[in-house]
This record gives C-alpha cells, sequence and structure tokens, in this order.
C-alpha cells in the first residue's frame, strides 16, 4: 500500500493558501455555575490558528486551556454555559451556534485529539469501524469504500499491517498506536484544524517522540493548523511556532515560541520556565513559584498572579493589587503580548534572576 | 557511607492464562526478571523506564507489599524477600512509601490528623503527645498546623502529596521509595515538592528509591541512577556517568528522546535516536539481549547470549551496564553554553 494515498490531498491546503486564519477567537469569556459560585474559566480571550502552524497553548490545570479549546468544537453543555465574545471557524461563527450547525462543522473542519485514547475510542467497535463511521457521517459513500479509507488513514499515522490491525479492537492496542489510531480517526476528514490536548502526557517518552514527530509530519503533508494544549514547556520548544501563555483563564503572554521561552516577559513564564527540571544540565534548586493557582470561583483583585507574583516592588504602588493589567504589545516589540505592569521586564528578569 | 539496602537477583513472576485461540496457555509475566543494586545510608537511587518495565513492582517488592518469586533483599544485613509479616513488622517503620496518586493514596474519611497518627500509634510513637507530633509532621512539610482537622479533600494536590509525605515521615524511616511522587501535579507545584523532598533529605539524612519516568526529575533529584526496561537493569551508575557518559544503546535513545527546552536558546537539537515498535510482552520476552528486537546495533550474538550487568571497559567504577556493544556517546546531553 502506498503511503501517500492522493484521495488524500486537500485541494484547499495548497501552498498559497499557508498562514490563513483558520480559527480566529476574539474576547472569548467562558462561565458556567457550580455550587461554590460562578466560575469564570475563561476571560477575555483572542488568539488566531494559522493553517501550517502549530499554536501551543501553555497553562497548568484550571487554567482554562482546554475548557477554551472545548468551546471551539462546541463541547460544552448550552444549557449552563454561559459564552460570549467570537469564535469564528473557517469563517463561521461558533458562539450561539445551533447544535446542528455545530455538528456540520465538528470534524469536517476541526478534530480533536485527546489526552486519553483509551477512553476517546469505543472499547465494542473495531478501530477500523469507528474510523470509517466518521468517514461516513461527511461522505456519502457505501462501507467499502469508507474502510479502505480507514485502512489509509491507519497506514499513514504508521500503524503496521494496516488491513490487519482495523479489524482490532481498542485494547489490543498499545498506548501509543492508540494514540496513533485517535490522529488516524481526527484526521480522516480532513480537517484545517487539528486541537490536541496533552496528547503525549500519557504516553512514554520514546513513544512521546514518536507521536510528535508524527504530528509534526502530517502537518507538513496536509498543510492543516494545529492547536497543542500542554502543560510541557519543553515539548512546547520542540514543535510549536507560537505560544499562549495562560494563567486563571486569562492570556497573560503571546507571541513567537522561541522568542517566548528564550526571553520570556512575563512573571508567571519566567516561574514555570525555573520550575522546570533539564536532563541536560544540572541546577541545585529550583525556583519554584510560591503558592497555588487562585480558585477561578474567587479570582484575585487586579493582577490574577499578584498573590504568588515576586516583583510587585518593581512595579511600586498598589497597581498589581487594584488593577487588571492589559495583554499589551512588549516595549519595542510588537510581536509579542504580555500582561504585567512591569515598564522594564527585560531589566528586572536580568537584575533579580539572572544576576 | 554504609551500605543500608542490598537487593541481589530480585524476581516477580505473576501467573497468567490466555486463550491462543482455542487452547488456554499459562505463562508468566516477568515483571521483574533478576534485578540487583545497593542503596547506601543518605543515598538517593533513582529507577527510571518506560511503563511495564517493572520499576514499580520493584518497589512493591521492597516495602513487601509483593512477595518476591526469587531472590533476596538485605535491609541493614536482616533479610526481608520471604520474611514473615510478624518479622517485617520492625523494618515496616524503618520503609515507607510515597505514592503518585495524592488523592487516592488518602482516605477521603480521615482527618489529617487520624492519617498522620495511626502509623505513631501502629508502631507505639509519641504516645501521649500524638497531637503535637502530627503538628510537628505538618510544619516540616511546609502545611499550616492548624489544619489537622481538615479532610483531604479541602487540599489541593500539591498539598496532599505534602501530606503523603508527611505520613512517610511520621514514623521516622530511613528509606522512603517514592514512586512517581510529582508526576501528577503542576509544574509550578512539582518543584515546590522537590524542593521539600530535597530539604527533608538534606536535613533528615534519608536514602531515597525514586521511581520517576522524568528525567529531568530524575537528573535533579538522585546521587545514582538505573535504567530499567522489560524487567532487568540496563544500566546503572552516578548521574553524571548515565546522563553524561551513557553507554547502553536504550539508555541512549531513552536520553536523546526527551524533548529539551534548551534548542530555543541556540542549543543545537540533539542528534535523535528513533526508536521503533513497541515494548515487547514481558510473558515472552525475547531471547538473549531484551533490547535486541528494537535495537539498532543488534546481531545474531544478541539473540543467543544474555549480556550480564558488569563494567564495560572505560567505564568509570560503579558504572555498570548489560550491552554486547557499548560504545560512549556525550553530544546527546551537550552542556548548555552559559
Amino acid at each position: 500500500m502506498s503511503t501517500q494515498p492522493t484521495v488524500l490531498t486537500d485541494p484547499t491546503a495548497d501552498a498559497a493558501a499557508e498562514g490563513e486564519v483558520v480559527l480566529k477567537v476574539r474576547d472569548l469569556c467562558v462561565r458556567f455555575p457550580s455550587d461554590e459560585g460562578m466560575v469564570n474559566a475563561v476571560s477575555d480571550l483572542s488568539y488566531d490558528a494559522r493553517l501550517g502552524r502549530t499554536l501551543a497553548i501553555v497553562g497548568e490545570s484550571g487554567s482554562g486551556k482546554s475548557v477554551s479549546s472545548m468551546s471551539v468544537l462546541g463541547l460544552h453543555n448550552p444549557k449552563r454555559t454561559m459564552m460570549s465574545g467570537s469564535i469564528m471557524l473557517d469563517g463561521q461563527e461558533i458562539v450561539g451556534a445551533s447544535p446542528s450547525q455545530l455538528q456540520k462543522v465538528r470534524s469536517s473542519t476541526v478534530a480533536m485529539v485527546f489526552q486519553d485514547p483509551q477512553s476517546s475510542l469505543h472499547p465494542f467497535y473495531r478501530i477500523g469501524n469507528q474510523i470509517a463511521e466518521a468517514y461516513k457521517a461527511h461522505h456519502r459513500v457505501s462501507n467499502a469504500v469508507a474502510m479502505k479509507r480507514a485502512v489509509e488513514m491507519l497506514d499513514l499515522v504508521g500503524i503496521p499491517n494496516p488491513d490487519r490491525r482495523a479489524r482490532s479492537y481498542p485494547h489490543e492496542f498499545s498506548g501509543g498506536m492508540r494514540q496513533r489510531a485517535m490522529i488516524a480517526l481526527g484526521l480522516v476528514n480532513n480537517p484545517k484544524l487539528l486541537i490536541a490536548d496533552e496528547p503525549t502526557t500519557a504516553l512514554d517518552v520514546t513513544v512521546q517522540a514518536q507521536i510528535l514527530d508524527l504530528l509534526k509530519d502530517l502537518q507538513r503533508e496536509f498543510g492543516s493548523a494545529i492547536v497543542l494544549i500542554t502543560h510541557d514547556l519543553a515539548v512546547v520548544a520542540e514543535v510549536a511556532d507560537d505560544i499562549l501563555v495562560m494563567y486563571a483563564g486569562r492570556a497573560v503572554e503571546r507571541g513567537l515560541a522561541k522568542q517566548v521561552l528564550a526571553d520570556p516577559l512575563h512573571p508567571y513564564t519566567w516561574g514555570l520556565l525555573q520550575s522546570l527540571p533539564s536532563a541536560s544540565e544540572e541546577q541545585d534548586h529550583l525556583r519554584a513559584i510560591r503558592g497555588a493557582p487562585p480558585s477561578l470561583v474567587a479570582l484575585p483583585t487586579g493582577c490574577s498572579f499578584h498573590p504568588r507574583c515576586d516583583f510587585q516592588a518593581a512595579v511600586g504602588g498598589d497597581a498589581c493589587v487594584s488593577t487588571l493589567p492589559q495583554l499589551t504589545p512588549a516595549p519595542g516589540d510588537d510581536s509579542r503580548l504580555t500582561r504585567c505592569h512591569l515598564l522594564d521586564p527585560r531589566g528586572v528578569l536580568n537584575e533579580e534572576i539572572h544576576p | 557511607m554504609s551500605e543500608l539496602l542490598k537487593v541481589t537477583d530480585l524476581v516477580k513472576h505473576f501467573p497468567v492464562r490466555e486463550m491462543q485461540g482455542l487452547k488456554m496457555v499459562r505463562g508468566d509475566v516477568r515483571a521483574v526478571d533478576g534485578v540487583s543494586f545497593t542503596v547506601d545510608h543518605g543515598q538517593t537511587l533513582g529507577l527510571v523506564g518506560e511503563s511495564g518495565c517493572g520499576k514499580s513492582t520493584t518497589s512493591r517488592l521492597i516495602t513487601r507489599l509483593l512477595e518476591p518469586t526469587s531472590g533476596s533483599i538485605l535491609f541493614e544485613g536482616n533479610e526481608l524477600a520471604h520474611a514473615s509479616e510478624a518479622r517485617l513488622r520492625p523494618y515496616r517503620r524503618d520503609l515507607q512509601i510515597v505514592f503518585q496518586d495524592p488523592y487516592s493514596s488518602l482516605n477521603p474519611r480521615h482527618t489529617v490528623a487520624t492519617i498522620l497518627s495511626t502509623p505513631l500509634r501502629v508502631h507505639g510513637l509519641a504516645k501521649g503527645r500524638e497531637k503535637q507530633r502530627v503538628q510537628e509532621l505538618l510544619e516540616l512539610v511546609g502545611l499550616n498546623p492548624e489544619h489537622i482537622n481538615r479532610y483531604p479533600n479541602e487540599f489541593s494536590g500539591g498539598q496532599r502529596q505534602r501530606i503523603g509525605i508527611a505520613r512517610a515521615l511520621a514514623v521516622e524511616p530511613k528509606l522512603i521509595i517514592a514512586d512517581e511522587p510529582v508526576s501528577a501535579l503542576d509544574v509550578s507545584i512539582q518543584a515546590q515538592v522537590m524542593n521539600l523532598l530535597g530539604s527533608l533529605r538534606r536535613e533528615l539524612d534519608l536514602a531515597f528509591i525514586f521511581i520517576a519516568h522524568d528525567l529531568g526529575v530524575v537528573r535533579h533529584f538522585c546521587d545514582r541512577v538505573a535504567v530499567m526496561y522489560l524487567g532487568k537493569i540496563v544500566e546503572q551508575g552516578d548521574r553524571q556517568q548515565i546522563y553524561t557518559a551513557p553507554q547502553h544503546p536504550y539508555t541512549q535513545a531513552l536520553l536523546s528522546a526527551a524533548p529539551d527546552i534548551n534548542v530555543v536558546r541556540g542549543v543545537p537539537p540533539k542528534e535523535r535516536i528513533r526508536l521503533v515498535g513497541d515494548v515487547p510482552s514481558p510473558v515472552n520476552p525475547p531471547s538473549g539481549c531484551r533490547f535486541r528486537t528494537r535495537c539498532w546495533k543488534a546481531q545474531d550474538i544478541c539473540a543467543s547470549v544474555e549480556p550480564s550487568l558488569e563494567s564495560a571497559n572505560g567505564a568509570a567504577p560503579g558504572h555498570t551496564l548489560a550491552c554486547h556493544f557499548p560504545e560512549v556517546k556525550t553530544q546527546l546531553t551537550a552542556e548548555v553554553p552559559a
């Protein structure tokens, strides 16, 4: 079987379209009620995902990174969730769309790969049937054609003996193979946007490397946009083009991944980078961020990060406690955005952290 | 430093039955298959490897939550491998374990006071001043001693892990086995718990067996590192030796697969060694060297003769590995320019 089936090539994903914005999120707010009160899961979030590029959304648990991408797919409970702002997916508005409109957009334009492939594949159905079913939902084809397509997809994601393995059940696959099958399922309808929510967190490091390589190869071949949700900054450094750092439901820093990681401007990003033990160098002591992330029910006043931030003195006054900083271009660099009151973050970084 | 724990040829097989067609086949999952290492007083040994390599089973054997099939576990010269429950009791105090999941390892119906005083009562420690001791422990792990009557669900993940650590410390152990103690925690909290473990190790002169899949965490915390693959140790040595001059192909592949954040600082990307395929089944491991089915150096001898764990040519003392074709690869973890 050929490893590059020609039927898969999407005519819209040619070189001329590279860089086209597939997903445009503007001022997105997502809130839902809970026993403790209103949860402000996402506030004022804006970002673009472009064809052929990988955007990494980074943050800790409860930072809103998963909720924001779930709302892109309309996977929230519409009765309970309050959404405002705009999510334009390939020119169509998602916020306020009816379930049938959402159904049409889902998986023809966007697909999602979840963290745990064990629980996102149906245990009673054969892998091939599950992929074929997804294909048939959007194409009027016979079972045989859909199955042929499923086998091609399994071949494409590097599963050996695809025609035999298509008849396997999910439990017969290893974790890495299941994640490959998930990716095949996501890509079967040639989505322009692939949202991968912690796709390698449950996997071993050698398998993680295989899956990240696979995502990069597939992106090169199909030119789709990838939104990679992760907490692992080392993964971001290796695969992402752009990065969005989230804290307590808000974007705190945005820019090119290489620039942000090499020259971070927000104190939270500094803290994350310094908390990271590295396999390639030795450190005596990790500079941990003190405290814990805030509750999304009762966010701190002013800057959400101020209770854990060591640099309020450098700002002076009570701006950090009283006023929420805006996401503004960094001094002297319009391509970078940061949400911090510090006027000269680079100066503070050089004096206090890298003396 | 004197020897605290000496494990020799530790083996654990779990019997399994599976259907092959219509035939019922009996076999053994060889979870741990001949593992030997020593831990000195105050030393930290890291066990690394992928899921299913036997690192957690090893920890459960040493704490005798499981009884080994064969082999010896000498703790301060006393044989624990097949000791009875009554004979084990005094050593239970010296060997404590911290689990991975801070949610399922604490009883949700017990208050912190109950959780931390139970080990004291079991071992008859701090009689009459249990409450005071519990508060000391909370303070030691950086929690508010006034929270003694709270339940686990009132704490965050990082705080729960601190309670788990306090419970292990309650009986003043000599060796703590930490099975993925930080992998369930967020990065910023992970660093806090790592720093806590580091300062406790220094203050209380504890020995650790530290099990983790995160190579960065192990490099940060451990003096010695043992790399496991399919129930066996394939390479063992000081941290420096394993991370800067690994000789076993599997260690090299593992280190090269770890994503490295330093690529953004202009460090050239590591030369990637891509392993193909999956780890073979531990029910029916490959003959000879177990890594040979995924190894790019494999030759005929690898399938017929199993390499033993021994010092290789040119390897520093204390650095052992099991490979027929060892080779030093240093460029895998090039030092970062300042």
